[in-house]
């Protein structure tokens, strides 16, 4: 590194002062001038007509200062909430896109959603008065779990979407495929259900609308992940607010994950609101109203089968999977179960031929969109249980298997039969290093010693590859996304050499004012307390795209590296000129620019100040001034991948599934701040162990209500449920972007859950078991063992 | 209602609703944000802060409550600009991530090091089990408490 806070430094970081003394700012800390504060009325039912909204009843009460809904959207020609993404089905039929209307107009879809909001001058006044607030419905049949809303008898939630058929979708080559199947030597299959989670960061969302009627300007201030995406989706397609009259603020966010990179009605409606009482409008999100009103995630039923030679080897992969869409498609939401999806199907593997079918369908409950791996945990999912079943089925050990089938290194860059093509990786590599880290080859003396205790022990593998770095524009494009997806930076190095760094990447917890800050050091030699990063508000940052989907160093970051060089090659000029040299002969390195083969040297800061003040300056062929921006657009998605092992022991009598060792080798590309990317692996596991072993989204099948709608119902994994993790890296370099960075935000979350579930199915696997669904919850692994031991005994 | 308590070592004096939480004053009425509210279920410990020195969710316990009681927030621990050990220990150990949860385990974990006479990553683990956090996996934070309780120790043998 030529820097000591550049690249592969474990530096703390820069941000946490701030949020270890209280003085960090997130929306729901604001105060505005003259802000009133708004509530909202939600639909108890999941499918109603709504017959009448009484609002002039609660206009009289105390400290009411304004009552809209959906007909008042209508009246003043607002747009309904878009969507981000359109999947072209089979046969080239589009996606069915229903409106979205931002509050619900003459009917409802889902409980929870908007149908009414109500704003006054307290928080306590406005919540008497949506309590007060007569909605008058006409309750009908819902729609709830993905295949009931198939049915030809099913609820219909809107009229011109026959069978609540949102698209049906399909990639790979299906003839190629049923061929490949027609020579196996053995076929596995499985049928699972990828559960539907509730994503939960710990900040709940808030926005404050403010409309200044002097200036005719707009701002936002919202709990986002993506100002300027929602900058762009709420002005020009919603609100009608010309893009220069809009600034959208995302302050310090606690936590997103996906969650808050959509474009919710809340955000529309505040900012609309502002402008029609012509004061701040504030709203924060309660807990148990965010259940009811954030998006979810997965909720797959999918059936999928492999086919193998008699070694073992994979032939094809036949994947079908019907995928909830909730009631509305949310920004991202068809991308999700389609793109993000079958695209990742080959995983590690040299399979050759796929054919996945992916059927998309609207239901009476919340839209389902991006969580945390997004679309690639349900893919590892599918896949990694299906190749242990084959390994079992054939007698091949499930290391072995794998081995059997992974892509050699030397094979890079290898062309999936999905679409995608790997630039680097090394899975081998990884599996090697993770078998050693968590003794494998131990597991029988300690599965002997559990058994010893009574206990039934479990050891579980995933190999598995994802697809970040969101994304080269030109493929998104024709794999469905309406925008753009580079990134923008720009450097601007102040008179005295000190830096601001403005990102259209948001950080939310990933450590940007950092690692982005290490980034420059490394390659401008300025030390990081002399950089500062600045990010999340339109009005400061030029453009972005945001931060989801591993995408703000692979695409973020690169942009930053590309503007940096922009910066050296302009310093070089002014070097050149005031060291009386040529311009090839200036060399740049550990923060000075100097004359190659000799002393003669100026420093970056006397470079800075000689550009504010150009008295020796190359005034006739160069502008003065040191700042300088780049856009970035990536030349194919990255591929982090890796293998991880989890062991696990369960308590037969109570069914209660403890994970007592997790081992992760991640190949996440360059590392920026190792400290950091561990810090991502780690959080990014728990949830994935959440979701395999205790969190469940439930709504009751037949009318549509949430039946997991706080804390105490839907079960966060907490400290004690977590074992100490271990977790290294194993490193190939991109081989497509300058920093060789592939992003580690979801690695965790995409491996774990089916390594978890495969340790789960490793210690039943005496017992018959071949599959357990999600989560393994001590209720289901009860049940589980008891009817073997049932069937077992009636043998 | 009128009440009077000690809060971040000054008295204060304020005019409050009976109904009013004490999550409420410290955030609305006296703009100490600090606080956090994470939940309406007393389920996520964001809004720890130490009353009389004892670790409280200040969403479960009403402003009035705290009337004559010491209070202590997570703007109340630094020195100027020298963190309290315990921190100074999340700092180090990278015990937090978007800082949301990070006051409550903070004050949660002051607590802890303080009635905890020999401290280890099982009763660390077993202490947070009304905090949490869904953004580091808990690791680091646990780290964090063992260091903070260890600085804590040394501190006050030093001191
Ligand atoms: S705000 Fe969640 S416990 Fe107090
Ligand atoms: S650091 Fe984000 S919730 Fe704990």
């Amino acid at each position: 590194m030529s820097s000591a806070t550049g690249i592969g430094v474990p530096l703390r970081r820069k941000e946490d002062k701030r949020f270890l003394t209280g003085r960090g700012n997130y929306v729901a800390d604001m105060k505005l001038a003259g802000m009133v504060q708004a509530v909202f009325v939600r639909s108890p039912h999941a499918h109603a007509l709504i017959k009448g909204i009484d609002t002039a009843s609660v206009m009289g009460m105390d400290g009411v200062v304004a009552v809209l809904t959906g007909e008042d959207l209508a009246t003043d020609g607002v747009g309904g909430i878009p969507c981000g993404w359109g999947i072209t089905g089979k046969g080239g039929v589009a996606m069915k896109e229903p409106p979205h209307p931002a509050m619900a107009q003459g009917k409802v879809r889902h409980a929870g959603e908007a149908v009414a909001m109500v704003m006054a001058e307290t928080l306590e006044q406005a919540r008497e008065a949506a309590e007060a607030l007569v909605v008058d419905y006409d309750p009908l049949p819902a729609a709830v779990g993905v295949l009931d809303a198939m049915h030809s008898s099913a609820p219909q939630l809107f009229d011109d979407v026959p069978g609540n058929l949102c698209y049906d979708w399909d990639v790979g080559n299906e003839r190629a495929t049923d061929a490949a199947f027609a020579k196996a030597a053995h076929i596995s299959s499985i049928s699972l259900v990828n559960n539907r989670l509730i994503p939960n960061a710990m900040e709940p969302r808030a926005a404050i609308g403010e409309f200044n009627p002097g200036t005719g300007d707009y701002t936002l201030w919202t709990t986002s992940q993506n100002p300027h995406v929602i900058k762009l989706l709420m002005g020009n397609f919603v609100l009608n607010i010309p893009q220069h009259k809009l600034r959208v603020v995302a302050p310090d966010v606690g936590g997103g994950f996906g969650v808050k990179s959509f474009h919710y009605p809340e955000e529309t409606l505040v900012t609309w609101a502002s402008s029609k009482i012509r004061r701040p409008v504030k709203w924060v999100c309660e807990r148990s109203e965010g259940f009811l009103s954030d998006a979810h995630a997965r909720d797959h039923v999918t059936t999928a089968e492999l086919a193998l030679d008699e070694d073992g080897k994979f032939l094809g992969l036949r994947v079908k999977t019907v995928a909830n869409m909730g009631a509305y498609l949310s920004t991202f939401g068809p991308n999700i179960p389609s793109n993000l999806y079958g695209l990742l199907l080959a995983g590690v593997y040299t399979t050759p031929v796929i054919y996945c079918e992916v059927k998309a369908v609207f239901t009476n409950t919340l839209p389902v969109d991006a969580y945390r791996g997004a679309g690639r945990p349900e893919a590892t999912f599918v896949l990694e249980r299906l190749v242990d079943i084959a390994a079992t089925e054939m007698g091949i050990a499930k290391d072995e298997i794998r081995r059997r089938n992974i892509i050699p290194k030397e094979a890079y860059p290898y062309q999936t039969p999905v679409i995608m093509e790997y630039d680097s990786g090394d899975p081998a590599g990884c599996l090697d290093k993770a078998l050693e880290a968590a003794d494998w080859a131990g597991f029988a003396d300690r599965k002997a010693a559990s058994a010893a205790e009574g206990k039934l022990r479990g050891i579980g593998l995933c190999t598995y590859i994802e697809a970040c770095g969101l994304a080269p524009s030109r493929i998104a494009g024709r794999l469905g996304a309406r925008a753009g997806l580079y990134e923008s930076a720009a450097i601007r190095v102040h008179p005295t050499g000190d830096i601001s760094v403005f990102t259209g990447s948001h950080t939310h917890g990933q450590g940007h004012e950092t690692t982005f800050a290490q980034i420059v050091s490394e390659q401008l030699g300025v030390p990081v307390d002399k950089i500062d990063i600045v990010h999340g508000d339109t009005a400061k940052v030029q453009f972005g795209m945001g931060t989801y989907a591993s995408r703000s160093l692979a695409v973020g970051g690169v942009a930053l590296a590309k503007a940096g060089d922009k910066i050296i090659a302009k310093g070089k000029k002014i070097a050149a000129h005031m060291l009386e040299a040529s311009e090839s002969d200036i060399e740049f390195g550990g923060g000075e620019f100097r004359v190659a083969g000799t002393d003669r040297a100026k420093s970056f800061a006397e470079i800075a100040l000689a550009a504010y003040v150009p008295h020796d300056y190359p005034l006739e062929v160069m502008e003065p001034g040191l700042e300088e921006q780049a856009f970035y657009d990536p030349v194919n998605f990255t591929f982090p991948g890796g293998a991880h092992i989890a062991e696990v022991e369960i308590d037969p009598e109570t069914g209660v599934v403890d994970l007592v060792a997790y081992t992760a080798v991640d190949d996440v590309g360059t590392v920026i701040n190792p400290l950091v990317v561990d810090g991502q692996i780690h959080g990014g596991i728990a949830q994935g162990v959440g979701q395999a072993l205790f969190e469940n989204c439930v709504y009751d099948d037949e009318s549509g209500q949430l039946l997991s709608g706080s804390f105490m119902d839907y079960c966060m994994p907490r400290a004690d449920d977590l074992p100490r993790m271990t977790v290294a890296t194993h490193i190939t370099a991109c081989a497509h972007n300058a920093l060789g960075v592939k992003g580690c935000g979801e690695v965790g979350t995409i491996g774990s859950p089916a390594t978890v579930m495969n340790a789960v199915v490793d210690a039943l696997a005496h017992l018959g078991v071949t599959h357990v669904d999600m989560p393994a919850s001590p209720n289901r692994i009860w049940r589980i063992i008891h009817n073997a031991q049932s069937a077992m005994a009636a043998e | 209602m009128q009440i009077a308590l000690t809060l971040n070592g000054k008295e204060v004096s304020a005019e409050v609703r009976p109904s009013l939480l004490l999550s409420e004053f410290l955030r609305e009425q006296l703009g100490l944000t600090g606080t956090h509210v994470g939940c309406d279920t007393s389920q996520c410990g964001a809004c720890v802060v130490h009353v009389d020195g004892v670790s409280m969710k200040s969403c479960t316990m009403l402003a009035v409550s705290a009337a004559g009681t010491a209070v202590t927030t997570i703007e109340g621990l630094a020195q100027g600009d020298v963190l309290h050990p315990m921190q100074q220990a999340f700092h180090e150990c990278h015990g937090l991530q978007c800082g949301f949860c990070t006051p409550g385990m903070v004050m949660s974990a002051i607590e802890f090091a303080e009635t905890t006479p020999e401290p280890t990553e099982e009763k660390a683990r077993a202490w947070l089990e009304g905090n949490i956090c869904r953004c580091t996996g808990y690791q680091n934070i646990i780290d964090s408490m063992l260091a903070g309780a260890a600085k804590m120790k040394s501190t006050q043998a030093g001191a």
